[in-house]
């Protein structure tokens, strides 16, 4: 959750890696967990065999087998996937947003790590 | 925003009393530079997600849009739900429930992006039950001939298609993405509905009038689906430079109605507006007035169908209580089975 979008939460909070909370806003009761209320669910969606499971988007569900069941319902209507994965949108780690500049920071100015950095090689056939 | 800029924030929130003015001081620096990071993600058509900073007048514009969007869906499903028992063959059932079925995940896509922003779902549907949100006006009309759902595929359908592709543009990441999903399903809702209308345009004298008479009933509905005039729509001007409105609710109307011109012809059918044209001057497909007084009284839930629809959703929302809590009971059981054998 952006440490700015909410002013409730201190600035302070901006870590390199952030636990992603459950997507309500931290201010509005715990999400997950109370009485009735189903846990939220990151979906993934392999679209044919060979392919990567992707991002499809989220649910809520009690648990497991009613994610998957639900995610097929929801996201593979017309023969969109041959498998899907479900995910508890709490136990998702991500980087944060706002760490852009230092995390990310490594790959920066090394060209060499490219093909294109080697020129001299140009015309040079099968290399 | 750089990472090197939050450094300079203290790690610990300032104690109460006497750091406050420090800290108060460190927020704004952050509230300055998240605009700025904010403007410059918007000035370069690029997207914000989730996690972004974002003037809070933009979070409470999406959360309004995005959830009376997904009301509306939801709401949607019941003019058509009730003729899918009466459909006139199994193909056509068939058809219906599978429209339906979109619509209620086109409800959850939206959902699921305005959770993103920060409200429980819970807590939108607790509003949708509570009569304090809001959803499109088109709903709130009845469905009267199996030649309405026809003129809703078509008309309705259509008009939620003009709307809603450029949507797909929208700024907000979440959003744009739910909207590519709906969008790629819609394109066979308005053609099912088409092909209803062509149906019983082709069919009986009976036949071909119910379905203008469907035509006649949607029509001017479905204009209003775009919204208010642009000379009374305050907050279109917003959306529009937030990148969220890509056009103007009137520009969406004219090129609506160039649209369905062409269409109804094919049908066989006339639209009821003798007053449309296409302007040479502008180069816009122009149309008669349309009942604007009508327009907000359905809004404020005066509509012929407002209480019916409310009244329905909270039913099925009490009727699936049991689905709801036994799923949990189960679930619950079923984790504590597992803590047990763990332990
Ligand atoms: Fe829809
Ligand atoms: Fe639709």
């Amino acid at each position: 959750m952006s440490p700015h979008g909410n002013p409730e939460v201190p600035a302070s909070s901006a870590t390199e890696i952030n636990r992603e909370a459950p997507k309500a806003s931290p201010a509005a009761a715990p999400a997950e967990t109370t009485g009735n209320a189903w846990g939220l669910w990151e979906v993934f969606v392999r679209s044919s065999r060979g392919l990567s499971h992707v991002h499809a988007g989220s649910l809520h569900a009690p648990d497991a087998a009613m994610a998957l069941r639900n995610a097929r319902d929801l996201y593979t209507r017309r023969n969109e996937g041959v498998s899907i994965w479900v995910v508890p949108a709490d136990a998702i780690a991500s980087s944060d947003p706002d760490a852009k500049g230092s995390f990310f920071e490594s790959p920066q100015g090394k060209d060499y790590r490219h093909a294109t950095y080697y020129t001299k090689s140009e015309g040079v056939k099968h290399l | 925003m750089a990472a090197q800029n939050l450094q300079s924030v203290p790690d610990q929130p300032a104690a109460p009393g006497a750091a406050a003015p420090a800290a108060d001081q460190g927020q704004a620096q952050l509230e300055a530079e998240g605009q700025a990071y904010f403007d410059r993600v918007i000035s370069e058509d690029s997207r914000i997600e989730p996690r972004d900073w974002m003037p809070a007048a933009y979070r409470k514009t999406l959360l309004r849009q995005i959830s009376q969007h997904a009301h509306s869906e939801i709401i949607g499903m019941q003019p058509e739900a009730n003729w899918i028992s009466r459909a006139p063959s199994l193909k056509r059932k068939a058809i219906l429930m599978a429209k339906v079925q979109d619509e209620a995940g086109h409800g959850l896509y939206l959902y699921s992006a305005a959770e993103t922003l920060g409200q429980s779902r819970d807590q939108m549907m607790d509003d949708l039950i509570a009569g304090k949100a809001r959803y499109s006006s088109i709903f709130n009309y009845p469905a009267l001939t199996w030649a309405d759902m026809g003129a809703i595929g078509w008309l309705v359908d259509g008009a939620a298609i003009c709307n809603q592709v450029p949507l797909c543009r929208a700024s907000y990441g979440p959003y744009g993405r739910a909207m590519v999903r709906i969008c790629k399903e819609e394109s066979f809702h308005q053609r099912q509905g088409f092909e209803i209308l062509l149906e019983l345009s082709n069919g009986t004298p009976a036949q071909k009038q119910m379905a203008q008479d469907a035509v006649n009933r949607w029509y001017a509905p479905a204009l209003m689906m775009f919204g208010p005039p642009d000379d009374d729509s305050p907050n279109s001007k917003q959306s529009t430079a937030w990148n969220i409105k890509r056009f103007s609710n009137d520009e969406l109307r004219s090129r609506f109605v160039g649209m369905m011109v062409e269409q109804v012809r094919v049908l066989g059918l006339t639209l009821p507006d003798s007053e449309v044209r296409f302007n040479e001057d502008t180069r816009k497909w122009e149309h008669g007035p349309l009942d604007w007084n009508e327009f907000k009284e359905v809004l404020a839930g005066r509509g012929p169908c407002n209480s019916q629809r409310l009244e329905r959703r909270r039913q099925a929302h009490d009727d699936g209580a049991w689905v709801r809590e036994a799923a949990a009971a189960y679930a619950h059981k079923q984790s504590m089975k597992t803590k047990e054998f763990a332990a």
